[in-house]
């Protein structure tokens, strides 16, 4: 049969670096925590009065994004900015290429305006692993998220801050909440916390947001919020789409809040000490009380800044394994 | 590529080779005389028969040609993923005489000229007849009736509204009625569209974990019950398609024991993939329906065996390499599927699924008989439409020798078990290795 | 071979710094060390000439010119310059000069700060071993090592210099 390379093999070098970052399944313990530690190093660099490194100077990143963002592309034109790259922005609406220019040709053009990396947001599971089979492979492939299948730079963010809040992985609980079936970032949450070996990963939603084979990620399914979040150390919340509503997946969105809102009645079912998250935007008394959202327990401000340092770490990481592996196939040493 | 016109009426022998026809239940060896368009004579050569050619079949099979119940030829509309030409000579190559072409052309399959074109092209060309399926609804749209009578004179075979939604119970039933009246096989592709998003794989743990839109079981089972409960209703003889699910096969299983005049085939690609070899979002698995589970694919083989699935069909998809060169959601499916049609269906055998005579059934016999059609056997004074398989030959299926205009399938580089030696058309040369 | 005692080596760099680098500037100087042994140096030395001006600290890391070869180091200190690096004299101490490419990456650092009036150059070890066009304006001892064997500064209580062979 035709073999194919899955994303998660695709993305290393065969020294185990990363060379694209497309997923984070089958990511090593070892890897998972070089990226988390390589994103400390850049959060004091954030703190500092010049905040720009020359890792990437010289180097062309391209933000491709096929799905409109301001959030997401703003993160990475800032970190890629801040390693001294060079940054181009393409917002393609999935219309204009549908008017005759195909994505293979968009790429060749793209390859050769000499570009170095590609960040890369679509709404079709597999378009980032499409590019990087088909891109010269000197060109590093970083998914900002693609289609229901990934958005590890947003999962290694949260597991970022679930270090930084509450330490070893090993003995928490943590739940997912929300619309589980249209997210990514939950597919690459549940893959990045079993690589760091987290003790329990929890969803939790009704039967129509959440797929019954879930639990095949490794993941628990919980429809009770109540009982989910029992014992809980992290709680994130998924953002709730409004056209949920239309396409019968929810009656309302008050049943919704009802049901699965992170009230305060409900955190307190959570550990006294539970961490609160949400990769936002939030919909304030939607998926989350606004009371919620604004209290001690909630994090999730600190996780739009620990972003720019997580996607600088990935960012560098990604560009260092291109480097090495053209340097070990030129016959250079390093 | 070779397109030059095979030659007529030729006196031709295939000596030594093992023929099986089972509509004569015979396996055995033997040389077979044609002359005249027609098979002369099996055995003992005819009173003084002088071959123009001489064709050695020691340890080959000699097996009527294939009878393909679904084999997309792209014209006309869609010539840039393959026409009638390149197409049928690719059939040839795969030992096919003759496929039955769905009406999803462009424009539709659904009056006479069409119909006219398409075997007026096939004709031309030489390679292998083309047996039109005509639209079930104008258009396809699923709203009106077609002009089945015409169609069928025209040279439909039969009528499909393939996997189109149809308005209305009420629509479908009387399409179905009306087919009766003319003793119009209906070919049904049961699928319920509303389950089934575009771009699509099996929903299972596969489809969770790549992110893609899942297709459940259940959007086949829930057209296939309700078209069998219409079938019942109306009489009407029923044909069902490429069959994908476990669940499927029992509802088939049930219905022809009741006694509905019910018949069904699979994919022989579905015979052989399954959802979790889509891993690296690789679109050559792009099918439609999709690739289900182990256990429906051990389902499917085993209905092939009892013969509740009589017959197997290649679903030729050829398509143009822009089609598959994008994210899988975004490709179109389909599978370019002569190569491997004789190979892959005759690795049943092997595998002990099937016996030559039940191979040769579930690929000529049947569905020739399914369709009216004289041939899918080789009765001395019929047409000589046959083929001559190798089957110790193995050989790797690579893009230089895909023969159809289409390179799309999921089997490169995967080696084949037999290989297609030799194949006439009426008494002419359609297809000669070498 | 024996190695030296540190503290010794510190003393005679504090007085050559006041003999010979004091005298280029028309006020007192700011010093940086670079992480890790250049900054374990720096803080004695910052305390023994009484400097007023808050010791700053540097780490080199995101400015060598072997990423792309060696990757990231991900243990990297934060740089701290608590003053105005703007037409500063500036002292960088760092433990062993050798082919130069650190202090190459420190002054790159510190030049994305501001542009400080001058620079002095101070190291424990000299290994001259030079890549680059550098030289130290205070050295602590001058060291001729055989090329498989380097010199490393362990610390920060005691401040210890080892010798070591690398079998590369």
């Amino acid at each position: 049969m035709t073999p194919t390379i899955p994303p998660h093999q695709l993305q290393l070098t065969p020294q185990g670096q990363l060379r694209h970052f497309l997923t984070t399944e089958g990511l090593s313990t070892e890897l998972l925590t070089e990226i988390l530690d390589t994103a400390e190093s850049f959060v004091s660099v954030g703190k500092q009065a010049v905040k720009k490194v020359p890792l990437l100077r010289g180097k062309t990143v391209v933000n491709l994004f096929f799905e409109a963002s301001t959030r997401t592309r703003t993160t990475f034109e800032l970190a890629a900015k801040r390693l001294s790259a060079d940054v181009l922005n393409i917002n393609i609406s999935t219309s204009a290429t549908s008017k005759g220019e195909s994505l293979m040709d968009m790429l060749w053009n793209l390859e050769a305006m000499d570009s170095d990396m590609f960040v890369v947001r679509h709404e079709a599971s597999g378009a980032p692993h499409f590019i990087a089979e088909h891109v010269t492979p000197t060109v590093a492939v970083i998914n900002a998220g693609d289609g229901r299948h990934a958005h590890p730079t947003q999962a290694m963010l949260d597991m970022y801050t679930i270090r930084r809040h509450k330490g070893d992985f090993r003995n928490l609980k943590v739940a997912i909440v929300g619309d589980v079936l249209h997210s990514r970032v939950a597919r690459s949450q549940v893959h990045a916390l079993r690589g760091l070996n987290v003790g329990e990963v929890r969803v939790i939603g009704p039967k129509t947001l959440i797929p019954t084979d879930f639990d095949t990620l490794g993941a628990k399914i919980y429809y009770d919020m109540v009982k989910g979040l029992k014992d809980v150390d992290v709680v994130i919340m998924l953002r709730l789409q409004k056209e949920r509503m239309q396409s019968a997946l929810l009656p309302s969105e008050s049943e919704f809040y009802r049901l699965y809102g992170l009230t305060t009645e409900k955190l307190a079912f959570a550990k006294p000490d539970a961490i609160v998250m949400h990769p936002g935007p939030i919909n304030r008394g939607v998926e989350i009380e606004s009371a919620v959202a604004d209290c001690s327990q909630s994090v999730i401000l600190q996780q739009v800044n620990y972003g720019i340092a997580v996607r600088m770490a990935v960012l560098s990481m990604a560009m260092s394994g291109q480097t090495d592996m053209q340097n070990a196939l030129e016959g250079g040493d390093a | 590529m070779d397109f030059s016109r095979p030659q007529f009426n030729q006196r031709i022998v295939i000596r030594n080779g093992r023929v099986i026809d089972p509509k004569q239940v015979l396996d055995q060896k033997a040389d077979v005389y044609i002359a005249d368009g027609v098979i002369a004579s099996i055995g003992d050569a005819p009173v003084g028969f002088k071959p123009d050619l001489e064709f050695d079949a020691n340890n080959m099979l000699v097996i009527p040609g294939a009878v393909d119940l679904c084999a997309r030829v792209r014209e006309p509309g869609q010539t840039q993923k393959g026409n009638i030409h390149t197409e049928t000579h690719a059939a040839a190559a795969a030992g096919i005489t003759h496929l039955c072409c769905p009406p999803d052309t462009n424009p539709v399959l659904d009056t006479r000229a069409v119909a006219a074109l398409i075997q007026e092209r096939a004709y031309q060309s030489g390679y292998a007849h083309v047996m039109p399926i005509g639209a079930l609804t104008r258009g396809l749209e699923g709203e009106q009736l077609s002009e089945m009578h015409a169609l069928r004179e025209a040279g439909c075979i039969g009528v499909s509204q393939l996997r189109r939604p149809v308005k209305d119970s009420q629509v479908l039933m009387r399409c179905l009625e009306y087919a009766s009246t003319f003793d119009l096989i209906v070919f049904f592709q049961s699928e319920d569209q509303s389950i089934s998003p575009r771009g699509g794989m099996h929903a299972g743990p596969t489809a969770t974990r790549l992110g893609l839109p899942g297709i459940p079981e259940s959007a086949e089972t829930i057209a296939l019950s309700r078209d069998l409960l219409l079938v019942e209703q109306t009489g009407v003889q029923a044909h069902f398609g490429q069959i994908s699910c476990a669940r499927s096969v029992e509802l088939i299983a049930n219905a022809q024991a009741l006694g509905l005049k019910v018949t069904a085939d699979v994919a022989v690609h579905q015979l052989y993939l399954t959802d979790n070899m889509i891993d690296g979002f690789n679109s050559a698995y792009h099918v439609r329906p999709p690739a289900r589970t182990e256990a429906d694919r051990q389902a499917l083989i085993d209905g092939v065996k009892s013969g509740v699935i009589s017959m197997l069909c290649s679903d030729h998809q050829p398509h143009e390499a822009a089609a598959k060169a994008e994210p899988f959601p975004t490709t179109e499916a389909g599978i370019s599927a002569f190569s491997h049609f004789l190979p892959l269906s005759y690795e049943l055998v092997s595998q002990g699924v099937l016996s030559e005579s039940e191979w040769v059934q579930r690929i000529a016999m049947n569905p020739a008989h399914l369709i009216g059609l004289d041939a899918g056997h080789l009765g001395v004074g019929s047409n000589a439409n046959l083929c001559v398989f190798d089957p110790n030959m193995e050989w790797t299926l690579k893009k230089e020798n895909v023969y159809s205009q289409g390179k799309n399938t999921p089997f490169l580089g995967r080696t084949m078990p037999g290989r297609v030696e030799l194949t006439l058309r009426d008494g002419t040369i359609s297809f000669r290795r070498g | 071979m024996i190695m030296p005692e540190v503290a010794p080596l510190l003393d005679s760099m504090a007085s050559d710094i006041t003999k010979t680098v004091y005298p280029k500037h028309n006020k007192r100087p700011a010093m940086v060390g670079i992480h890790t042994g250049g900054a374990w140096l720096a803080k004695e030395l910052h305390a023994s000439l009484g400097l007023k001006q808050p010791l700053g600290l540097m780490d080199i890391s995101f400015y060598r010119d072997d990423f792309q070869g060696k990757g990231l180091h991900p243990q990297v200190q934060p740089s701290n310059l608590p003053f105005n690096v703007e037409g500063q004299h500036i002292i960088l101490v760092d433990d062993v000069i050798m082919s130069g490419r650190t202090i190459r990456a420190a002054l790159n650092e510190l030049f994305d700060y501001g542009r400080p009036a001058c620079v002095s150059l101070v190291a424990l070890v000299d290994l001259p071993r030079r890549e680059l066009p550098i030289q130290p304006d205070v050295w602590g001892i001058r060291m001729d090592l055989e090329p498989q064997q380097r010199i490393k500064l362990s610390g920060p209580e005691p401040l210890t210099l080892t010798l070591i062979e690398s079998n590369a």
